[in-house]
């Protein structure tokens, strides 16, 4: 087996990270740390009315008296949160721009990326620009928001939170918090205080928006934290589609991403909600840098009959805490979590999704792969549980877990809970490891050792990968193979 | 054809195959009898690349080119193919992607261009009917919940597809009833060309009624201890393999 071994070893000699560049450009950073005065500059920068800043206010003050959460199966040293910062914006206008008006250093790094902002070029039809709308997101402000006139006369609002803090500030006063409330948790409430961007994304009665959105977030500053905030909001009847990207530059030190994403969803809506989260996953052997992704999702199915379905594919990040969530309040409101998690190197995830059940015979139901392999730890935490009223409640959860190597650990942590007699909830659960017999029974058959486990992990997320986007499953399925390189030596 | 010489393999440590010699020459079928760890599925093993069997002398080569030095996958694109005792289970996976996948990376090993869809699905179609496997079966995971006999047609099913120059059927007659034994059999036979060479691994002389060897060869504590016609598989038939084991 020299060859292959050869092969691997070529493999991972290759930078696997291919998002790890750092953008030169001329940047404006807010003063180093955190404080009221801190907050005070964000929100000045941005604009912002007086209620605005008055309720990150609150929150900085409610964070200061709260403590880090520590029941997740993590392990990574105590965060400096002085040493930070907390807003850094690439220099030039203010406010929203056209794409003219963008660095073109800025336009580079999305090309790069393969993120189309031309929206010209994606009409066109131009060779591999999907046609999507997209927010880009570059460290803590938003650059550029294409599509806006077309989705406007949708009646569908796609802006930055930024803007719609300004131009739409009766949509913002009612939701914002209004689904994870400022003091939820530690770092919701930080996100609260600090959040800088971010999408926002309203989707008026009987609309359905005619195309897929996406916000793209890319850290690039260094020593930065990226907090956006994010409000969807799917009025009666409407349906949207939403995906969000992520990647960061490679860099010795962590990076926090305190992200918070709010999801409205009224009487007869859908909301389908994916991510790609690429982050970059620190050094695979040292474990040193890479972001910590502490994340607060979660979605308000207030109306009845409403849906929310949120995909993930969780493939980067050092350390990922996030759990999109449900809150299935309406009657038959329907809930669903597929999610992709791959650890390698060093990298931790403590990930799932909370299906709480208030409505009578509300639906939920939770697909979770979880791959781990290299040193990483991967935890699967899920929590289903059904209120007295919640009659007639289901829930169906499958956890899958997939171990390759030796080294690596996998555990699930699955919380049921019913307070009804009428409730019904299913749970299944697998551990199994890449075995040495599937790899050689595939290679036998002319597979090279690598596109041995792609197959086979392939095989293993296909339930999860075919909920995405078309467009998106293509690229996750490569993501997927490009996170397992030189995974079995 | 294929040609082995004095070769040695050890798993763990303990020797297995111990000075193994053998020659199948192009056009012959050539069957292996010998008692349960004789080495009969080391040798496949060894022959195919895979891990843990490992080489401690003698030579393998497959019209001259030496087999031992490449990767499994290597060998599969010069034509090696192995039919699996225990063939795996292959989850998420349909049938005609594993098979699809495989076939393009011998191509793509061997230089050649991918094969297109229709032309696929029409080998496909043609082969599934040839081998009465239901062409629906083909759309579902790779031998998840197939029962034996379907697995053995299955490897037969992408055998048949791949089309490689070697075949070594390791145990292909356990686990099945007659009829499916036939099927298995009329695909195995269809493969008889000039130039491909088989190698049947057998317990049983049963199978050897349906695919007829040329030569019969007897393995016993990892050296081939006999050779002769198909004659000498109703002799092992009727007085078992007590003679060779004390040989040994």
């Amino acid at each position: 087996m020299a060859a292959v071994k050869q092969t691997v070893e070529h493999v991972e000699s290759l930078e696997k990270y291919k998002h790890g560049f750092v953008t030169e450009i001329d940047q404006e950073f807010a003063p180093k740390g955190l404080s009221a005065d801190i907050v005070r500059f964000i929100s000045a920068k941005k604009d912002e009315p007086e209620w605005m800043l008055q309720w990150r206010l609150d929150a900085f003050e409610r964070w200061l008296a709260m403590d880090e959460p520590t029941w997740a199966k993590v392990d990574f040293p105590p965060i400096d949160y002085q040493d930070a910062y907390y807003y850094a914006a690439p220099k030039g206008k203010d406010g929203p721009m056209s794409l003219d008006e963008v660095d073109p250093d800025i336009l580079a790094t999305y090309e790069k990326l393969g993120i189309p902002l031309r929206e010209q070029e994606v009409l066109a039809g131009v060779q591999g620009a999907p046609r999507y709308a997209v927010d880009a997101v570059f460290d803590s402000v938003s650059v550029v928001t294409t599509f806006k006139k077309e989705l406007a006369e949708a009646g569908v609002i796609f802006c930055s939170m930024s803007e719609a803090i300004r131009e739409h500030p009766e949509l913002v006063q009612k939701y914002l918090g209004s689904v994870v409330p400022v003091s939820d948790n530690y770092y919701a409430c930080l996100n609260a205080a600090v959040f800088s961007d971010g999408s926002f994304v309203y989707v008026p009665p009987g609309v359905r928006c005619p195309m897929e959105l996406s916000t793209y977030f890319r850290i690039n500053a260094e020593n930065s934290g990226q907090f956006e905030r994010t409000l969807i909001i799917a009025d009666a009847g409407a349906y949207v589609s939403y995906l969000e990207g992520c990647t960061a530059p490679m860099r010795d030190e962590n990076q926090l991403h305190a992200a918070v994403v709010e999801l409205v969803v009224l009487d007869d809506a859908e909301i389908k909600y994916s991510t790609v989260q690429n982050w970059y996953p620190g050094d695979p052997e040292t474990g040193k840098g890479g972001i910590y992704n502490f994340v607060t999702k979660r979605a308000d199915c207030r109306g009845d009959r409403s849906k929310v379905s949120w995909t993930q594919v969780e493939t980067g990040s050092a350390i990922t805490w996030k759990y999109p969530s449900c809150v299935l309040r309406g009657e038959a409101s329907v809930g669903e979590f597929y999610s992709i998690a791959i650890t390698n190197g060093r990298q931790q995830a403590d990930t799932g999704t909370k299906m709480i059940h208030l409505g009578a015979n509300s639906r939920s139901r939770i697909i979770s792969k979880g791959i781990s392999a290299g040193k990483s730890s991967n935890t699967y935490r899920g929590l289903v549980s059904a209120h007295p009223k919640a009659k007639g409640a289901r829930n169906f959860t499958q956890c899958d877990s997939l171990l390759i190597g030796k080294t690596c650990a996998a555990h699930t942590v699955p919380y049921v809970e019913a307070r009804n007699g009428s409730s019904v909830f299913e749970h299944e659960a697998t551990t199994t490891k890449l075995s040495e017999d599937q790899l050689f029974y595939a290679m036998q058959r002319g597979l090279s050792q690598e596109e041995a486990v792609q197959l086979l992990v392939n095989g293993f997320v296909k339930d999860v990968l075919q909920e995405l986007p078309m467009e998106f499953a293509v690229e996750a399925q490569k993501l997927v193979a490009i996170s397992l390189e030189g995974s079995v030596g | 054809m294929l040609s082995i010489s004095n070769l040695r393999a050890e798993v763990d440590g303990n020797e297995i195959l111990k000075g193994l010699s053998l020659e199948v020459p192009a056009g012959e079928v050539h069957a292996i009898m010998g008692p349960n760890g004789a080495g009969k599925s080391t040798l496949s093993y060894v022959l195919t690349g895979r891990d843990g069997y490992d080489v401690t002398g003698g030579t393998a080569t497959l019209n001259g080119e030496d087999l031992l030095s490449l990767d499994p996958a290597e060998r599969a694109a010069k034509g090696m193919f192995l039919s699996f005792q225990y063939p795996l289970e292959i989850p998420g996976v349909p049938a005609l992607t594993f098979i699809r996948t495989a076939m393009n990376a011998q191509r793509k090993a061997r230089g050649e261009p991918e094969v297109s869809a229709p032309e696929f699905l029409k080998l496909a179609k043609a082969t599934a009917a040839s081998l009465k496997i239901d062409f629906d079966m083909l759309k579902r995971a790779l031998n998840v919940g197939f029962s034996g006999g379907e697995k053995k047609r299955m490897e037969i099913f992408q055998m048949a597809m791949l089309s490689p120059r070697f075949l070594i059927l390791d145990e292909t007659d356990s686990g099945l009833d007659i009829d499916a034994l036939k099927i298995v059999s009329d695909g195995v036979n269809a493969m008889r060309s000039p130039d491909r060479g088989m190698l049947v691994i057998t317990h049983y002389q049963r199978l050897l009624d349906y695919i007829k060897p040329d030569r019969v060869h007897v393995l016993s504590a990892g050296r081939i201890v006999e050779s002769g016609g198909p004659e000498l598989a109703l002799e092992l038939e009727r007085e078992g393999y007590d003679k060779y084991a004390r040989a040994a």
